[in-house]
């Protein structure tokens, strides 16, 4: 267990490296990042003054390198647009998007756990085609059409929820279910196939044959270990989701690092543009690495081979 | 002289055509195909099918509403926008950028993806160790995010759309295309080719590429749905499709305000997007049934 942890902390470190060297090409390569700072109607010179004082002459390797070391430090930079540090303006909207990450995969775990389970308690019944089939229909549907459809429907409609904001909690319900729904079709697939094998697993006959109530045999000896490869899969899933989330905060104004992305873009605010990848990459990294040592504590063979 | 190796379609029928037999007797395959190709003929025809100029601007005419409205008029059976434009006309037109996206970035993450898959599983050893790693990269960074970033600085164009998404979503590709190869790499007919000396090339070509050819259909079928979709929210975040072009995800970003007092301006789009994509995925879910040899997947 000890050389598979070691070698997989080892592999995502290189991965989070290498992502870091793509972010940092593609936030200085694919444009004049001098330029962009120096702001539109700047003369050459001015965009030559900011080349040379931010040392964007340097060649490109000495760039990262520098950018590399300053971020094993702690220190993300500086956005030139809201003359902060960013590790500061990170500061202030990761925990609205870890809010609607957390929220999504509670709302996608709530809804496909128990879905699964009763469609594998009653296979190919009319219910466990038309949960699986409403599922697959829904991916049909663009994030951003289902967050305009929750916003016509129960923000301006209805009037029951407020359509932008992050201030109370309110604000995380539209934009949780948007984000979550996506992830219910392979959670609740998961589901129901890891159920149908423990149902006919000789541990719950044996627990049937005791008598003990159906409830409680579906749930204590079946979804118990079920359930295993849904939490790794969930956490797979909530790396997913802090990428999607550019879509759904941008649509609901909730500020978290997925709008501050959109709008430094717009700004060529490229300090924060750089960090926002590397973070949300991290934590996508982070999040496989916990999935895949779950499953090899679980199951032996995953980490001889 | 030796023997020559007999090609499997003269000894049996083809899987190509046994798979194309029973997508015909599919359900889901008539329904989606049906879907995909009235939608292909619309934005082929759309210059016949109507007579107004998606881009041509009649500032008289905004926000006429459609037909089934009690203001509306057959003459803009789907009203117009807010500049005056023929809704249905800029309908029509946005169905060849949608489709025309799908399929030329899935013609090039296909190639990327394709090509790693098959080196990928073939030789495994470390060439397959570089790759895996390559995917694991690509994974972990967001899509979305790094397609904002990419149209953003470099300054956006059609071109450039289509080959930044082309270059991201070729990591199922290779994931699929890596796994089938590495199941056909030790089956006894290339054992066989490689025995009578079949070059390298040939063996990867004639044998391992035909025989790859189900999952690699069902995948680009996948894909091209998810493109479509990507295309779709790059131009509804503004940094996507940009005018004088029209795209379904454009249209809906420009009727984003008109939400509450106009809001077929959003489910007109919003639908055609919707049905392509679901029709996509049908023929998909479909093609999977077939090409796997039980019939099931």
């Amino acid at each position: 267990m000890l050389i598979y942890l070691a070698k997989r902390l080892f592999m995502t470190v290189l991965v989070i490296a290498v992502t870091s060297v793509i972010a940092f090409l593609l936030v200085h390569l694919s444009g004049d990042p001098a330029a962009a700072m120096a702001g539109e109607g700047a003369t050459q010179a001015d965009i030559e003054a900011v080349r040379v004082t931010y040392g964007f002459d340097r060649p490109i390797y000495a760039q990262y390198l520098d950018w590399a070391g300053r971020v094993l430090g702690g220190d993300l930079g500086r956005s030139t647009y809201l003359r902060a540090d960013v590790t500061d303006v990170l500061a202030t909207h990761i925990p609205v998007t870890a809010t609607l990450g957390a929220c999504a995969l509670l709302f996608a775990l709530g809804l496909s756990i128990p879905l699964g389970v009763f469609a594998a308690l009653r296979p190919n019944t009319i219910i466990d085609r038309l949960s699986l089939w409403v599922a697959v229909a829904g991916q049909a549907l663009p994030s951003f059409l289902f967050a305009l459809g929750l916003i016509y429907l129960f923000g301006l409609y209805l009037r029951w929820l407020p359509i932008s904001g992050s201030d109370s909690w309110l604000n995380y319900l539209m934009p949780s279910v948007a984000l979550g729904y996506y992830a219910t079709p392979a959670i609740m697939r998961l589901t129901r196939s890891g159920m149908l094998d423990v149902l006919q697993s000789d541990h719950v006959r044996t627990a049937r044959a005791y008598g003990l109530s159906p409830w409680r045999v579906v749930i204590r000896h079946g979804l118990r270990h079920a359930v295993v490869p849904v939490v790794s899969l969930a956490a797979v899933q909530l790396g997913f989701m802090l990428g999607g989330s550019i879509v759904i905060e941008t649509i609901f104004s909730l500020k978290g690092i997925g709008h501050l992305a959109w709008e430094s873009i717009q700004r060529a605010d490229i300090e924060v543009i750089q960090a926002i990848l590397l973070v949300i990459a991290t934590a996508y990294a982070v999040l496989t690495l916990l999935a895949d040592l779950l499953n090899a504590a679980l199951d032996p063979r995953i980490r001889i081979s | 002289m030796l023997i020559t190796p007999q090609n499997p379609a003269s000894v049996s029928v083809s899987p190509a055509r046994v798979a194309l037999g029973r997508a015909l007797r599919h359900g889901g395959f008539w329904i989606g195909g049906v879907i995909i190709v009235a939608i292909i003929l619309v934005a082929i025809l759309a210059p016949l099918l109507t007579p107004h100029d998606p881009s041509v601007q009649d500032l008289s005419l905004r926000y006429v509403p459609p037909v089934w409205n009690e203001k509306g008029s057959w003459l803009h059976p789907f009203g117009t926008d807010n500049l005056g434009r023929d809704y249905l006309a800029r309908l029509m037109y946005g169905a060849r950028i949608s489709l025309g996206i799908g399929v030329l970035t899935v013609l090039i993450s296909g190639t990327i993806g394709t090509a790693m898959g098959i080196t990928a599983g073939y030789w495994g050893g470390w060439p397959d160790m570089i790759i895996n790693f390559f995917i694991t990269v690509r994974l972990t960074l967001p899509v979305v995010l790094v397609a904002l970033v990419a149209v953003a600085l470099i300054g956006s164009s059609l071109w450039l759309l289509i080959l930044v998404i082309g270059l991201l979503l070729w990591d199922r590709f290779a994931i699929v295309v890596r796994s089938a190869t590495q199941q056909l790499a030790q089956r006894e007919y290339i054992t066989a080719a490689r025995a009578i000396g079949s070059s390298t090339p040939r063996i990867l070509f004639r044998e391992i590429l035909p025989n790859i050819t189900g999952p690699l259909v069902v995948v680009a079928s996948i894909e091209i749905a998810h493109a479509i979709l990507l295309e779709a929210a790059l131009s509804f975040l503004g940094l996507g499709v940009q005018p004088p072009d029209v795209s379904w995800g454009l249209m809906v970003a420009e009727a984003k305000s008109q939400l509450l007092f106009r809001p077929w301006m959003i489910a007109i789009p919003g639908t055609a997007l919707v049905l392509l994509v679901f029709a996509i995925n049908l023929v998909g879910d479909a093609l999977r049934d077939v090409t796997t040899p039980e019939g099931k997947a």
